[in-house]
């Protein structure tokens, strides 16, 4: 009947023409239509959410931006836009929040160790930049005596006492040093000679460096405040917890029962207690501990707690790195030949400090955030310093504590959020590269 | 040679140990230092308080600044070292301060059991409390006069102080209940005296009156007349080193003996050519009385060069010309119906 | 390193290249040394004390502490002894970590599932609320609560009477409108897949509820009502009935335990069954019944244990009942906010930590996906999720240690009041680590005990 025959087979020889996606699934609409309303219920959740997200930027916008006072001399202004954000308050006692009672006239020396920081903080966090060793180096020894001589003024007096009790101290470590190499052998007397002279070198130019005169007015630590308290503790807190972090974690993990039933009640004390029972021990108890006549500065006896508080939690960063790293590694070093310490310092403590730097990060975070509880014990870290400004009769409206909490919490998000980003970064820079 | 490099360690230990307990007196060592270190309260209007340059200015502020003026005859000579409630008295027992002028209230237990003694009483004070009658009224319907109507209220305090304890007695005394609020910092108690936490807030008088204008509405708040305590403050020192706590204590009776004498900031000069024996001996005309507690002669003329006398001290930091605008009350000199007597310099 | 070589090249004599004997110097020294430190410092201590007078012991815990404290849960006036404020203080810590631990748990799970819902929407509020919270200080988050709770809170003498909700006749109308209207939604996007309608149906969905509660209220009906229970809120902080304990209270509570002994003995025996017969049970409605159902029954037949004094306005605030200071709001609100961010992240990381083949190995056996997530995947990640979660338990109890800076007497605070009152630095500082290290020990026992379970029943 008809040409063609039924009982040929079709066969497609080319490829259908591609048809496009329905447009339900693709761009924007297919995209809120897979995310925010795959089914009736999620649907009822998103408008829910999309109500609720609305109210709550519209008032904050209300709040922080349209009713918001900006400019002022005084209350004033603010007392009459009650519902407003009150940002000259803020404006005006910013300076305080940052240097505290600094004297004005001094605050470039602030503003100077800010920038040595930042200077040594760059090149040492971004991992491309060469020269690592030198940056730590500098932020590990000439920062710190920099930053302090910048910040108190210098030209500390060391009395006769305190020089005669270091010489002997030096003695002490040269006389163990030098028995160690001459009498036991376990050192080659050239290495014992460099290490006992280049430590006996730093020490007394620090204490030299420390005592020169540099002409800067003194300035003392109850006038610091503010950014620059808070900076302090926490710089001060994780830097000095760094070694003795190391060395608990190496103690915990020690063959030898002493050192590590040591290690691990101090590590177990620490982290068991609040760090609110640290300050007030290191403010009210710390001085009974001392023989009569010496006494801490109490910024300083903060430190010592806060430093001490620090270094039993960097031990449990730390570990953790160590329990990382193959045992092999452990095994090949000894096999080497290698001493306790070589392969610790070598081998070990190299890839291990590495695993662990998102984790010191996050220390310094939760480090960052704790120093807040200064203020409790009347120093004046930046939170500090904020609620004392709300006494200022000059400012009292119904919105100050407001402004001023809000442009804190600002504050201290930034910081913190900016940390975590960067711990996160290197978490997965350093997990790619093992993958390898 | 081994055993010889053990026992130069071992000395050089046995060296540090005794390294670090020679303890002078206070004098010598302030002198010694160029300064006085006096702890102070860390802001009390008309009492202790710190500008934004650091300036401190108060009652117990100029106290430090007389003592210095008599040792090193110059007001500026003092460091001031801001202390909580907390802390003062383990700042001046370790040595970290050398006097103590923090309102702080004599009491026997303090001035037997704490190694340590109080030298005068810089001001007479005594706890009472502040309300806001008119918002009290229109809250609860209490119309609070006294402190007797106080029946059921909440109260805010600072916690460490004896202020906490005076309440607690008052109360029960008077067989009335309250809800006790305490907070660690000053500021805070303010903030929710002022948040509506509490319906009064307690503390000496003194510091009512200078926290009252703190509030964005000072004349809305009353301090009730009651006084529940007899709250003395003055200064205090180490126990054991009496020639300071000579002259720590002399000097407050210089101040007084300068006021009762008329000897002021403006007339000192004059006055020493005064022929009133008392002022000759005051002024060091006479004698050799400033020598007799390790100073110079003309001691006083010193303290009353650096700050003025007790009355100009008050007038300037608590009194009418201030802003806290306190009357001298208990605090005038005892031949003008007050409390404050020193004894003569003779 | 020549010289290393020769020092070991000498006589093997040398009983310092024996790391026995090393390691025994070693340690030796460092014992001397601790040992010479804390004599040190007790010898300072002790020379420091006797010159400030200071009597050392424990002595003054039997005297008389003559400061008031605005919440104890035990008997106290001014007359106790600092011993009981001290444990006022004690029973304050347990009270606010207890609660906000309970809280923290309930919003914690909430926010890292919803981290992890389909709904990016959800989602997307879960992570940044995460992202903000657990990045500011938790002290700036307990000031900030304090000053929020405290301010819109009323007067006692305005404070409103907190009731049971209990729907009222406006009601059916609502949830029949509502219902009604679910129904349609859902049938509408089983039939079209337009973004468009689907968003328009929604948003007609919330109109119709908008109009349904104007029409209700026109009407005058209240859609509910609350039943008042002698709780009230003001900014001196909750107040609620106080039970005064009666005769028979022993019988129902003797009933409550009975009861939740039947109960644990029918689950056991439930599971049982099920295991070698694959029957199931209602246990959860049987033991339900059991717990609140015996002591009901006691109450029934020999009367109230248990008799309520109510608080009542009176001048300044309310006489009796028990009460919550605002202070305790503000820091279980706080505590519970910011530990929930961290709990969000460690009950996201569980659950993702679940391997995707356990899902679908389930799914593939027809096991219904609500049954997948409570027996396959839950469990499972409850093993990851329980140990940080614990520590972050133990977080939160020394975090209560804060309440300090806003005037609520816990461990810290009253034992701060003490120290002032008596001087007594040492005894208190050492009560407070005794206390913070037990409950850490407590903490970490308790976890050792969940691991070494989990492992056995992993096995």
């Amino acid at each position: 009947m008809s040409t063609l025959s039924p009982s040929v087979a079709w066969v497609r020889d080319e490829e259908a023409p591609r048809l496009p996606p329905p447009p339900n699934m693709t761009g924007i609409a297919g995209w809120i239509g897979a995310n925010m309303f795959p089914n009736w219920y999620n649907g009822v959740l998103s408008v829910l959410f999309l109500l609720f997200i609305a109210m709550v930027v519209a008032n904050l916008i209300d709040w922080a931006l349209l009713k918001a006072v900006f400019v002022a001399d005084d209350r004033t202004a603010c007392v009459a836009s009650p519902e407003g954000a009150c940002w000259a308050y803020v404006r005006a006692k910013f300076a305080q929040w940052i240097y505290g009672f600094y004297p004005i006239d001094q605050r470039w020396r602030v503003n100077l160790a800010f920038l040595l920081g930042i200077g040594g903080l760059i090149p040492m966090l971004i991992p491309r930049i060469p020269y690592k060793r030198e940056t730590v180096l500098y932020l590990l020894f000439i920062f710190p005596i920099a930053t302090l001589i910048l910040l108190t003024g210098g030209h500390f007096q060391f009395s006769a006492a305190t020089w005669i009790s270091v010489l002997v101290s030096l003695l002490i470590f040269a006389a163990i040093m030098l028995a160690l190499s001459f009498g036991a052998g376990l050192l080659a007397r050239g290495a014992a000679l460099k290490i006992v002279g280049i430590v006996a070198a730093v020490v007394i130019a620090i204490m030299i460096i420390l005592s020169v005169d540099f002409g800067l007015n003194p300035v003392e630590t109850s006038q610091w405040g503010g950014l620059l308290v808070t900076l302090v503790v926490a710089i001060t807190g994780i830097v000095a917890s760094l070694p003795l972090g190391i060395l608990l974690a190496l103690g915990r993990r020690s063959d030898m029962p002493a050192v590590r039933v040591f290690s691990v009640v101090f590590i177990e004390v620490w982290r068991g207690v609040p760090l609110i029972t640290v300050l007030f021990m290191a403010s009210v108890m710390l001085p009974l501990f001392l023989p009569a006549g010496v006494n801490f500065d109490k910024l300083l006896r903060c430190l010592i707690g806060v430093a001490l508080f620090s270094s039993a939690y960097m031990a449990e960063v730390v570990r953790g790195g160590l329990q990382a790293i193959p045992k092999g590694q452990y095994e090949a070093a000894n096999a080497l030949g290698l001493t306790y310490w070589q392969s610790m310092g070598l081998i070990i403590l190299p890839q291990a400090l590495k695993i662990v730097i998102p984790g010191i990060v996050n220390n310094f975070i939760s480090l960052f955030k704790d120093t807040t509880l200064v203020s409790i014990i009347g120093l004046f870290d930046l939170l500090g310093i904020v609620q004392s400004g709300f006494q200022d009769p000059k400012w009292a409206s119904p919105q100050t504590g407001a402004s001023g909490y809000f442009a804190a919490a600002v504050l201290f998000w930034m910081f913190c959020f900016l940390m975590s980003r960067y711990s996160m970064f290197m978490e997965r820079r350093l997990t790619t590269t093992h993958r390898r | 040679m081994k055993r010889e490099l053990l026992s130069v360690a071992i000395g050089a230990a046995a060296s540090l140990l005794v390294a670090s307990s020679a303890v002078a007196g206070t004098l010598d060592d302030v002198k010694k230092k160029g300064f006085l270190q006096c702890g102070v309260s860390q802001g009390l209007i008309g009492f202790s308080v710190a500008d934004e340059q650091n300036n401190w200015t108060g009652l117990d502020v100029d106290f430090c600044r007389a003592i210095a003026s008599a040792i090193f005859n110059d007001p500026k000579a003092v460091k001031f070292t801001p202390l909580s409630a907390k802390e003062r008295f383990t700042a001046l027992q370790s040595g970290e301060i050398d006097v103590l002028s923090r309102n702080t209230t004599w009491t026997m237990s303090r001035d037997t059991s704490l190694g340590l003694k109080f030298a005068g009483v810089m001001y007479y004070d005594g706890q009472g409390f502040m309300v806001n009658p008119a918002a009290l009224k229109q809250k609860t319907g209490v119309d609070v006069k006294s402190a007797a109507d106080l029946n059921g209220a909440s109260v805010c305090t600072q916690t460490g102080t004896t202020t906490e304890l005076n309440l607690a007695d008052y109360f029960r005394s008077k067989n009335m209940t309250y809800e006790v609020v305490a907070f660690e910092k000053n500021e805070e108690v303010l903030k929710a005296y002022q948040e509506g936490r509490c319906d009064a807030y307690t503390t000496d008088q003194s510091g009512l009156y200078a926290e009252k204008l703190k509030l964005p509405d000072p004349a809305a708040h009353v301090v009730l007349p009651e006084i529940i305590s007899k709250e003395p403050l003055g200064p205090l020192v180490r126990q054991g080193d009496d020639a300071w706590f000579n002259i720590v204590k002399w000097t407050y009776f210089a101040l007084l003996n300068a006021e009762e004498l008329g000897v002021t900031q403006a007339n000192v000069e004059e006055q020493k050519s005064s022929t009133n024996p008392e002022v000759k001996r005051l002024l060091g005309g006479e004698g050799d009385f400033g020598k007799g507690v390790g100073l110079e002669n003309d001691w006083v003329v010193r303290i009353v060069k650096g700050t003025g006398n007790y009355g100009e001290i008050f007038e300037r930091n608590v009194g009418e010309s201030s802003n806290l605008k306190i009357a001298r009350g208990k605090n005038a000199l005892w031949n003008k119906g007050g409390l404050q007597y020193a004894p003569p310099v003779r | 390193m020549s010289a290393v070589t020769q020092g070991q090249a000498a006589p093997r004599s040398s009983i310092f290249n024996d790391p026995k004997f090393r390691s025994t110097a070693i340690q030796v020294l460092l014992v001397l040394a601790i040992g010479w430190f804390a004599w040190r410092i007790v010898h300072n201590t002790q020379i420091n004390l006797h010159n400030r007078n200071i009597s050392s012991g424990f002595q003054f815990l039997w005297s008389t502490a003559g400061f008031g404290v605005n919440q104890a849960l035990i008997s106290y006036s001014e007359t106790s002894s600092y011993g009981r404020a001290l444990l006022v203080g004690l029973l304050n810590t347990l009270l606010v970590a207890g609660v906000g631990i309970l809280f923290a748990t309930l919003l914690g799970f909430t926010l890292g599932i919803m981290r992890l819902s389909r709904n990016w929407l959800v989602a997307k509020v879960a992570e940044i609320y995460v992202e903000i919270v657990r990045n500011i200080p938790l002290l700036l988050q307990i000031f900030v609560w304090y000053a929020t709770v405290l301010k819109p809170l009323p007067a006692p003498a305005r404070a409103p009477q907190i009731g049971l909700p209990w729907p009222g006749g406006g009601f059916i109308i609502m949830a029949a409108v509502l219902g009604g209207g679910a129904w349609l939604l859902r049938g509408l996007y089983q039939r079209t897949q337009s973004v468009v309608m689907r968003v328009v149906a929604t948003l007609l969905l919330f109109f119709a509820a908008w109009t349904a509660i104007g029409v209700v209220r026109e009407f005058g009906l209240s859609t509910i009502n609350f039943v008042p229970l002698g709780i009230f809120l003001s900014n001196r902080g909750i107040m609620f009935p106080r039970p005064i304990f009666g005769e028979s209270m022993w019988i129902e509570l003797a009933a409550l335990v009975v009861g939740i002994v039947l109960a644990l003995g029918v689950a056991r025996w439930a599971r049982r069954r099920q295991e070698q017969t694959g029957q199931q049970f209602p246990t959860l409605w049987v033991s339900l019944g059991l717990i609140l159902g015996l002591p009901l029954i006691v109450f029934l037949t020999a009367g109230a244990g248990a008799t309520f004094e109510f608080p009542e306005l009176k001048g300044f605030n309310f006489r009796g009942g028990m009460t919550l200071i605002p202070e305790f709001l503000a820091l279980v609100i706080a505590l519970s906010t910011y530990t929930a961010s961290f709990i969000a992240e460690i009950v996201r990381a569980g659950i993702q930590a679940v391997s995707h083949g356990q899902t679908e190995a389930a799914h593939a056996l027809g096991v219904r996906p609500g049954v997948t997530l409570r027996l396959v995947v839950i469990p499972q990640a409850m093993r990851v999720i329980i140990p940080p979660l614990a520590s972050q338990y133990l977080n939160l109890t020394k975090n209560s240690s804060l309440a300090v800076a806003i005037g609520y007497p816990d461990l810290v605070a009253m034992g701060g009041t003490v120290l002032n009152q008596t001087g007594q630095a040492i005894e208190i500082i050492a009560i407070w680590m005794v206390v913070y290290l037990s409950l850490s020990l407590m903490t970490s026992a308790f976890m050792n005990w969940f691991n070494s379970r989990m492992r056995l029943v992993e096995r």
